[in-house]
């Protein structure tokens, strides 16, 4: 191919994407580890890369612990209710007491945060939330992260992690090329932070054409962090726990500032509020304990967030769409009105512009709102990702095994999405994780559990035969056919990530099911899924951006196998509003209470599934 | 929603292209000028809008469900420290300019250099504390937020 291999060796801590998570784990790193090698592999531009590249208008977890607002564990509370108590809360309680510090040294840095002229305290958006002009948040972190780096590779996609062959199950590097210029990147290193991200687009969008960029998640968060963690054989857990949003339609723009801030609601095409009425019914599916309206009307617990989308969806279903926002009543104080649409243009401009093209002003008209496709995420509403050890101090022995925030492959950390059961952590929660993850990998060298790794260019050679291998198969068939892209002997990216999207859409609980499915469906999917990777092995790359494309596919291929395994494996239907399991629609606390643990063989591709227990932590006044 | 670039403004300077999160701003090999290589792996985040010198790119919504004639034009601005938006609706009955700022503090001023400042010692390395805390992770004068300061045990099974 003529690309040059370019080896960067002896490093300490290999960073592998820089969003919050990556830039958090690279900045902390240095600290903790002055004389260390610390290395970023990022896939697109640090500046603007990850979930938060055009922004945030606000940051969803800040604890406010020093202005008497909460305690750690009242966010673990929070975050276990709205997931149905399936949560890491050694993990969740973790980064709740380290997150403060994150979102204080923001504001040194610069990013604007709003402040309660009243009380002096940040300005609450909700019980969790603060607000910020974050147009700037993710160059900001990222300037930081330049900081403490030694080196940064901007446009290298990381396709696989290096595997030490001296010590069975320990990590040694990462491999990948550069997108623009081809080359291969060998990167061997002592310890890897995987800071990549979760998965938008493996589900059929609701979007067609065009628009089906205008996703939630972002459309280059390929479940690299998944892909590359699956791949060297971490286990994962609760990869079934995929989200569902509810959203302005089709610009999915955001909906927390105007539901907690601005005070705005929904309703009926009728104008009839539809929530509670399904409630009673849903609460003989989920039980008590976990759907009781008048104690969330009395207290701070919330209705969980998969709960209401179920309210939504039915309603929907019953002929009473669409759900409407209604922003008429707030949007009348100019201030309100100010602030609805800051927030759009700080975080989502997309929907900014639909509403400028299809002249919705909501302060004379009510948005209409729609249930999104499937994510397969673990830092919003939802917690799948890499069953990683906690720290010390709080982890139960089940939990713990050695440094905090690593998975189970030694010396492989995550953090942000690539890390389990933790819901709710956003941009600061995946900032502190990756700031915890740094720390413990510094000691994990320190502590000379890196010594004596080996790499042979055996490893190398393979693995850079099969990154090209998409652009030699190109090669290999193009001419057979006149022009066009049908070829009996190959599919291009694109086309591979259609039938993903239609087999996760039709059999994994995707919209346009009503996010239904069984164990029927799952099973024939998962064969479908079998055939769909040995096509991958004849998927064909045009050129150096089409090679980024394949590899994403595979990335996200990877991410929805564990998403069909997990969904397979637990037989309830804990997450009404996000899937159900026609074959079990109910909650099952006595069978189901668990965490669900999965490792895939990297050898022979076979899935091995084990339930892990759950800990809650509880308190004096319980 | 998707970017375009005007032919006129675009010089190829490659700003865009440097910065797509999504690897689809290109330059065109006959025209040499950017342009929008992806559409539908376009997330209208606006980087390369408010990175292009020249104000050469735009955006124009998704054409499965946004109509034309619309505009949301930005300027941001670094060493002012803010970003000014203009939205105009299709029926021109809505015209918007919105300010906002973006830092507070000149560009990297305010951001340490870990590499030169007092190191931990062994007592920080074997505690749960990160650089700079216990700064601000509470009100009064404690450490860090253990289960045994908050009262809290770990209990695996079905407790509430």
């Amino acid at each position: 191919m003529g690309y040059k291999t370019v080896v960067e060796d002896n490093i300490d801590i290999l960073v592998a994407g820089a969003g919050l998570g990556g830039t958090g784990a690279a900045f902390e790193a240095r600290y903790w580890g002055q004389d260390k090698k610390i290395v970023i592999a990022e896939k697109a531009n640090i500046d603007r890369s990850g979930a938060v590249a055009q922004g945030l208008y606000a940051i969803n977890c800040y604890m406010g612990t020093r202005f008497g607002e909460n305690n750690p564990e009242d966010h673990v509370r929070y975050a276990r209710i709205d997931l149905m108590g399936m949560v890491r809360e050694d993990l969740l309680f973790d980064m709740a007491r380290h997150v403060d510090s994150a979102v204080h040294q923001f504001e040194e840095w610069g990013l604007p945060l709003m402040r309660d002229p009243k009380t002096g305290a940040y300005q609450r958006e909700g019980r969790w939330q603060i607000m910020i002009h974050g147009e700037s948040y993710k160059p900001i972190v990222a300037e930081a992260a330049k900081k403490s780096a030694d080196k940064v590779y901007n446009r290298i996609c990381v396709t696989h992690l290096l595997m030490d062959e001296s010590k069975e199950n320990r990590v040694a590097g990462a491999i990948g090329f550069n997108v623009r210029t081809g080359d291969c990147h060998v990167f061997k290193s002592k310890a890897v932070i995987v800071g990549a991200g979760g998965a938008s687009n493996i589900y059929k969008p609701r979007s067609v054409g065009e628009g089906a960029g205008r996703v939630w998640y972002a459309p280059w968060s390929s479940g690299s962090a998944y892909g590359l963690l699956i791949g060297a054989g971490a286990k994962m857990t609760q990869m079934e726990n995929r989200i569902v949003l509810a959203r302005f339609k089709d610009g999915y723009g955001p909906v927390g500032a105007y539901f907690l801030h601005l005070k705005t609601y929904t309703q009926n095409a009728y104008g009839e509020e539809y929530e509670s009425k399904w409630f009673p019914e849903l609460q003989k599916m989920v039980g008590k304990e976990y759907l009781d309206p008048e104690a969330s009307h009395r207290t701070h617990r919330p209705i969980p967030t998969c709960l209401r989308n179920h309210a939504l969806i039915n309603e929907v279903n019953a002929g009473r769409g669409p759900i409407h926002m209604v922003t008429m009543e707030a949007f009348q104080d100019p201030h309100l009105e100010e602030i609805g649409w800051h927030n759009f243009l700080g975080m989502t401009v997309g929907q900014a512009v639909l509403w400028a093209a299809t002249d919705v002003d909501p302060k004379n008209e009510n948005p209409e709102l729609t249930t999104s496709e499937p994510y397969v995420m673990g830092s919003h509403a939802t917690g799948c990702g890499a069953w990683c050890s906690g720290p010390e101090d709080v982890s139960p022995d089940e939990y713990f095994w050695g440094y905090n925030r690593m998975t189970t492959v030694e010396g492989l950390f995550g953090a942000g999405d690539a890390v389990g059961g933790t819901p709710h952590a956003f941009s600061s929660g995946s900032f502190t994780e990756g700031r915890l993850a740094a720390k413990a990998a510094c000691k994990y060298i320190d502590d000379g559990k890196a010594e004596g790794i080996k790499v042979s260019d055996k490893q190398i050679n393979d693995r850079k035969k099969e990154i090209y291998k998409p652009m030699e198969h190109y090669k290999i068939y193009r001419n057979e056919i006149t022009a066009g892209t049908v070829n009996p002997n190959y599919i291009n990216p694109r086309q591979g990530l259609d039938r993903l999207q239609k087999l996760m859409d039709e059999y994994c609980g995707g919209v346009t099911v009503n996010y239904m499915t069984n164990d029927k469906l799952l099973n024939i999917g998962l064969k479908k899924m079998k055939i769909l990777e040995e096509d991958l092995e004849k998927i064909a790359a045009e050129n150096v951006h089409e090679l980024l494309r394949a590899w994403e596919l595979k990335h996200r291929h990877m991410t929805a196998e564990a998403v069909f395994q997990h969904t397979l494996f637990r037989k309830e239907t804990r997450w009404p509003g996000y899937y159900y399991r026609g074959d079990a629609m109910k909650v099952d606390d006595e069978n189901w209470h668990v965490l669900t643990v999965s490792r895939r063989d990297p050898k022979t591709g076979e899935y091995t599934m084990e339930k892990a227990p759950c800990y809650h932590l509880v308190g004096d006044d319980e | 929603m998707p970017t375009f670039v005007y032919m006129t403004r675009c010089d190829g300077c490659g700003h865009c292209v440097d910065i797509c999160p999504s690897d689809i701003m290109h330059i065109d090999k006959v025209t040499r000028r950017a342009y929008n290589i992806e559409p539908n792996m376009c997330w209208e985040c606006y980087s390369c809008v408010k990175a292009c010198p020249m104000n050469a790119i735009d955006v124009r919504g998704y054409a499965d469900f946004a109509p034309l004639g619309h505009s949301v034009r930005v300027k941001r601005d670094e060493e002012k420290g803010v970003i000014a938006w203009r939205i105009k609706f299709r029926n021109g009955k809505k015209d918007m300019d919105l300010l906002a700022p973006i830092t507070t503090k000149p560009w990297g001023k305010f951001i340490p250099k870990l590499s030169e400042v007092q190191g931990p010692t062994q007592e920080q390395r074997d505690s749960q504390l990160l650089f700079n805390e216990p700064k601000y992770i509470r009100m009064d004068d404690g450490g860090l937020h253990t289960l045994e300061s908050n009262g809290l045990k770990m209990k695996a099974g079905v407790y509430y």
